[in-house]
């Protein structure tokens, strides 16, 4: 068991050491010169002397191979640099627009968790009945459904229920404001991107749910417990869904990974200040800083939760730890 | 039996003949998923009349899907513009109609070139394992872990917008989802006795990846392929969407969503609402068609 812990630890450095190489390199083959945006962007015109002094300013004078090995020192140390584009620390860009990405991840989750796995489960219990085919038919769409074009559905709903109900349209507020310092206006913020996007989220935890059931229902043990007549409540509760959990965890932890990274659109659609639209406009700056710092963020929570997953898979199957 | 030689008149109904049975052999199971799937004919059925919407978008659209007309602009849904029109006086239905030629494009080839090479990657990975595999599989994390956003706008930034570009960025993350499903799949095979046998027997790795170890993974791969399929649609309305992909004026549905969509959603909303549904019911389509064809071809659930 420890060894299989070490070692699945150990495996996360290649990774993020992979993704780092990746963005470094994909982002100095996308061609164009920050400094010639940002000195340019006047309109005015500039000398030689000035490009070069803004190269030598952030960095990027020096060779490709030095450029790396200051940008993995810095990440070594948690020292991200400054922003290219703003000037501003790199952690303080992330910090002010990571909050609303993550309460919006984080709320989907719950609203996807909350009504996946009862429905999944329920679902596949009454295997062809009814509640399957509408939870099925339900699910499908959820999968086939763009979030973008159910935000913009979404925000059209609520545009012409308030003008019905009160008069005068209402549009959820834009500028971001932590929980803490008001509920109300906060989860107005929230709650439709959220939901937009935990309907995907709830769709495929649901088939995983589903299927996962099936497939333990048919499994030996569970013949076992009905032949010793327990309830079947206890048989669903404690032998049934302890087990189909383990690929559901897996789902959850790998579409909160993607979610983090994959919320841009929907951003996009709610004129969120978010993280994903900050990857887009770091990108199209060609703030190199910035866009690595982002990545490396995006990335390492991805690996995090795989890494949290697999250790959870090997603590409830024993199967795992022994191989 | 391709080769067009001068060969008697015997042979060639012969292999006409042949052409005929495997003809109905086809058909035949066409008809038998259709009694069985009833629910994954539907799927097939949406997936079809998109299909052919696309490919003869070109006869049966009522207006060119490019064509601006600005005494026809932000016309509501009636018998001349049977879905309105948008804030260019471009006809929607046309638009919809040559949109569905390019999701078919981008889905199709993405989902295709994708899925083969991770076909082709997954099970040599599980046949050679060592450090082969374990290369492979980092790599595997890297590219699964890599925000998708990132790399489309590489891909974009580095080598310009256009469908090409919008295929390849969609393509490389499908590549190792599907290495993933087909390693797991291949490693349990070749466990089995018959791929000792034919190692043993000194048969070729290619001859062995191909013939002995492939044609086992087909099952779940086919299942992927059609998943995907519907994924790329997906991600090619969303990068659309966002400016990144396919560009103006090619007509692509989740560019028809993007600008004057959202800014006349309320007064024009059917501007917005039908590419929309035009996304939902293709992928809708295909992933109904999917289900069922895991039914049929998973041997776990074919018993009950």
């Amino acid at each position: 068991m420890h060894r299989y812990i070490i070692n699945r630890i150990l495996l996360v450095i290649p990774t993020l050491l992979g993704a780092a190489a990746l963005v470094f390199a994909l982002m100095r083959l996308i061609p164009g010169d920050i400094c010639l945006v940002r000195l340019g962007s006047g309109g005015t015109s500039f000398t030689e002397q000035a490009l070069q002094t803004c190269h030598a300013e952030i960095g990027i004078d020096k060779p490709w191979i030095v450029q790396f090995i200051q940008f993995i020192w810095g990440l070594v140390r948690f020292d991200f640099g400054i922003s290219m584009w703003s000037g501003k620390p790199v952690v303080d860009e992330i910090a002010s627009r990571f909050p609303v990405s993550l309460e919006v991840a984080v709320m989907a989750t719950i609203i996807a968790v909350v009504l996946a796995i009862p429905l999944g489960t329920i679902s596949a219990l009454k295997q062809n009945s009814w509640i399957d085919l509408v939870v099925r038919t339900f699910s499908i769409a959820g999968i086939a459904t763009p979030s973008f074009w159910l935000g913009i559905m979404s925000i059209l709903l609520v545009l012409d229920v308030t003008q019905a109900i009160s008069g005068h349209p209402w549009m959820p507020p834009i500028d971001y404001v932590s929980f803490w310092k008001d509920p109300i206006r906060n989860l107005s913020i929230v709650m439709l991107p959220a939901l937009t996007v935990g309907y995907r989220y709830c769709a495929v935890s649901m088939r995983m749910t589903r299927s996962a059931m099936l497939e333990v229902l048919r499994e030996d043990y569970i013949r076992t417990a009905r032949a010793k007549g327990l309830v079947e409540k206890i048989i669903i509760n404690r032998h049934a869904l302890k087990n189909a959990m383990l690929p559901v965890v897996t789902v959850i932890g790998l579409e909160f990974a993607f979610l983090i990274g994959g919320l841009v659109v929907t951003e996009q659609v709610f004129n969120l200040n978010g993280i994903g639209r900050l990857m887009v406009l770091s990108v199209q700056n060609q703030d190199y800083t910035l866009t690595q710092a982002l990545v490396m963020l995006v990335v390492a929570i991805a690996v995090l939760t795989n890494l949290l997953v697999d250790l959870l898979y090997a603590g409830l199957d024993p199967r795992i730890r022994l191989n | 039996m391709t080769v067009a030689a001068p060969t008697p008149t015997g042979t060639s109904a012969l292999a006409g003949e042949r052409l005929a049975t495997r003809w109905h052999v086809a058909l035949a199971a066409v008809v038998s998923f259709i009694r069985r799937q009833p629910v994954g004919s539907i799927g097939m059925f949406l997936v079809l009349i998109f299909g052919l919407a696309g490919l003869f978008a070109g006869v049966i659209s009522p207006y060119n899907p490019t064509a601006n007309d600005f005494g026809a602009m932000i016309q509501a849904p009636s018998w001349a513009h049977w879905l309105g029109t948008d804030q260019l006086g471009r006809d929607v239905l046309s638009r919809i109609l040559y949109g569905a030629r390019t999701a078919y494009i981008v889905g199709i080839t993405s989902a295709t070139v994708g899925g083969f090479s991770g076909l082709v990657l997954g099970v040599g990975s599980a046949y050679f394992g060592g450090r082969i595999d374990l290369f492979l599989q980092r790599i595997n994390d890297i590219v699964m872990s890599f925000p998708l956003i990132i790399m489309a706008l590489a891909v974009v930034s580095i080598f310009g917008t256009g469908v090409h570009n919008v295929i390849a960025a969609i393509t490389i993350p499908l590549i190792p989802r599907c290495q993933r499903v087909v390693r797991s799949s291949a490693l349990a095979i070749r466990e089995v006795p018959y791929v000792d046998a034919a190692r043993a027997l000194g048969f070729s790795h290619a001859r062995i990846i191909l013939r002995h170890m492939v044609p086992n993974v087909v099952a779940p791969f086919l299942i992927m392929l059609t998943s995907f399929v519907g994924q790329a649609i997906l991600a090619e309305a969303a990068l659309s969407y966002l400016g990144l992909g396919v560009q103006e004026p090619t007509p692509a549905w989740g560019l028809m969503l993007q600008g004057g969509a959202e800014e006349y959603a309320t007064t024009a909303p059917w501007i917005a609402i039908f590419p929309g549904l035009a996304i939902m019911l293709t992928v809708f389509g295909i992933n109904l068609f999917g289900d069922s064809l895991r039914d049929v071809l998973d041997p776990k659930l074919r018993e009950r």
